[in-house]
């Protein structure tokens, strides 16, 4: 396609395959994140319009305990929901990969995951009401009823339960590349079960638990609808501040600020991940 | 321990379909309150097929979904092609761009896309929040993804079949036409699907872009469950889980012949 063709013709070829693809991300997806940044040093007017003066005194606000504590609860939230996702999407991984009919179980995994977020979340909204089945399961057993709607846990139990499937995936990926010749040998050289895993097994998931990780970590901590519908006012996220700010509080600059806060944690995140996994580790995230 | 793993996983497999299980059995409940079943009705399917609001988030639901993702597996598998083919200025950069829809938390693009269209208001008087914004908010997020699957797959192509066709006297547009772009129409077909799937779900960005008379379901539902839910919405949800267990199905059943 190249060797023939005129610095012209490829010109106009790059102009029509790149061009509005290009000029679509430069619009929507550069210059919003531009503004954002602008916006986050400006102030806001009487009737919520962006005014001067300049200056840094939104990332000064920042520091507001109440606000550093909405930042902790985020990445508590988010470290939880990724040690819950590991637990109950590690074991599940390996099963799916070593069972013959492994598209089946695949399947029934992405099933629950295409029905629409929103009631994801609403489900567990109706599971811990305090009628609710979980509760009625907990005071047979002579443990209930207990408050579970709003609360940290439920959040988190939604969270869990939202992203599970983006845990699973990565590492069932790793677990079907994985050798199990490895395996073999450590116990030919007489290592226990556990140890022969710890070395000959998990290390080869790493790549598979790291992209699970970072895939539940940052949908987990940068939520906001999760924690609005079942912490009720009682978990407070960025996300949540983010939403408000440019909700009910009409503060654009101080929201801007945030946001441009949250993005900087999350970039932050990706490029620890791609440092532990090399440049290819990137690639395979998407 | 095989033990163990099966049972795990079958606990693993209860607990995600138990909430699930749970609003299918509500909207055929007759109790209108609380979690406990008083016995089976379709009245709340009566209600919301008698409903004409829900009909018109519904389509609103579709064209969005629709027309952003025609438009966005156009520019997302050109410009695809184009990254993988070409090398130009600006294409690590623009490279980067990509991954930003992908990475960051939905709630940043939802603020930042309606402070461009407020910037965009007062410098050029549009547009006013609508179905539009939400189909513009919706192709922004659906290119990246797009553009990504498709060059993964372009990626895996043996160049050797395009220059056989070049070497056959094809000029350029027959050998996109007629070896790359079939070729390539597993990776489309996969990127266009993605991008619907993410349109029907999404809620953040259409949260944030919609204007008044932009309902779409996902909103719908949003504000029933923060203003007390009408078993209607049960109703709705089971709907939408049997679509998407159908398609899901379909695709799957489809995938399976193909293997």
């Amino acid at each position: 396609m190249n060797e023939a063709a005129t610095p012209w013709q490829r010109a106009f070829r790059v102009l029509v395959t790149v061009g509005p693809g290009g000029l679509w991300l430069v619009l929507f997806v550069l210059l919003p994140t531009l503004l954002v940044l602008l916006a986050s040093f400006l102030s806001r007017g009487p009737y919520g319009e962006l005014t001067g003066p300049w200056g840094f005194h939104n990332y000064a606000k920042l520091l507001r305990p109440v606000y550093l504590e909405a930042f902790a609860q985020s990445i508590l939230v988010g470290v939880l929901a990724t040690f819950f996702s590991a637990l109950l999407g590690y074991p599940l991984a390996f099963y799916i990969a070593r069972h013959p009919r492994r598209d089946l179980l695949l399947f029934l995994l992405l099933l629950p995951f295409l029905t629409n977020f929103l009631i994801r979340v609403y489900a567990w909204l109706l599971l811990l009401q305090r009628e609710g089945p979980v509760n009625a399961l907990l005071g047979a057993l002579g443990l209930g009823p207990l408050a579970l709607y709003p609360s940290f846990l439920a959040v988190l139990l939604a969270t869990v339960y939202t992203f599970l499937p983006f845990f699973v995936l990565p590492v069932y990926a790793s677990v079907e590349r994985l050798d199990w010749q490895l395996l073999e040998a450590a116990y030919d050289l007489g290592a226990r079960p556990v140890k022969a895993f710890l070395h000959a097994v998990l290390p080869q998931t790493y790549p598979g638990l790291f992209a699970g990780s970072v895939l539940v970590f940052i949908p987990a901590m940068g939520t906001f609808v999760v924690a609005d519908l079942l912490g009720a006012g009682r978990v407070v996220l960025i996300g949540n501040l983010i939403q408000q700010q440019f909700g009910i509080t009409r503060d654009w600059p101080f929201g801007a600020a945030l946001s441009v806060f949250l993005m900087g944690f999350v970039l932050l995140s990706l490029y620890l991940y791609a440092r532990l996994q090399g440049e290819r580790g990137l690639k395979d995230l998407v | 321990m095989r033990r163990l793993l099966t049972l795990h996983a079958f606990l693993v497999y209860l607990f995600l379909y138990l909430p699930i299980l749970v609003i299918v059995a509500l909207s055929f409940n007759e109790s209108r309150r609380g979690v406990r079943f008083t016995g089976f009705t379709l009245d709340w399917y009566r209600a919301l097929f008698q409903d004409p609001r829900v009909l018109e988030y519904f389509l609103n639901t579709l064209v969005v979904a629709f027309v952003s993702t025609l438009v966005a597996t156009l520019l997302g598998t050109l410009l695809a092609v184009g990254l993988v083919r070409y090398r130009f200025p600006g294409k690590g950069f623009l490279s980067y761009l990509l991954y930003i829809p992908v990475v960051v938390p939905d709630v940043v693009m939802g603020v930042s896309l309606l402070l461009l269209f407020a910037v965009a208001r007062e410098v050029l008087g549009f547009p006013r929040l609508s179905l539009l914004t939400v189909i513009l908010g919706h192709i922004t997020f659906q290119v990246a993804f797009v553009t990504l699957v498709v060059r993964s797959r372009l990626l895996l192509l043996d160049p050797a079949l395009e220059e056989a066709a070049r070497d056959l006297g094809a000029r350029g547009w027959q050998t996109f036409f007629h070896v790359t772009l079939p070729l390539a129409w597993p990776g489309v077909a996969a990127g266009a699907f993605l991008a619907l799937t993410l349109s029907l779900d999404d809620f953040v960005v259409t949260f944030f872009t919609a204007g008044p008379g932009a309902t779409t379901l996902p909103l719908y539902i949003y504000s029933s469950v923060k203003l007390g839910v009408s078993p209607k919405v049960h109703a709705l949800s089971t709907l939408i889980i049997g679509l998407s267990a159908f398609f899901l199905a379909l695709g799957y059943a489809l995938g399976r012949r193909r293997v």
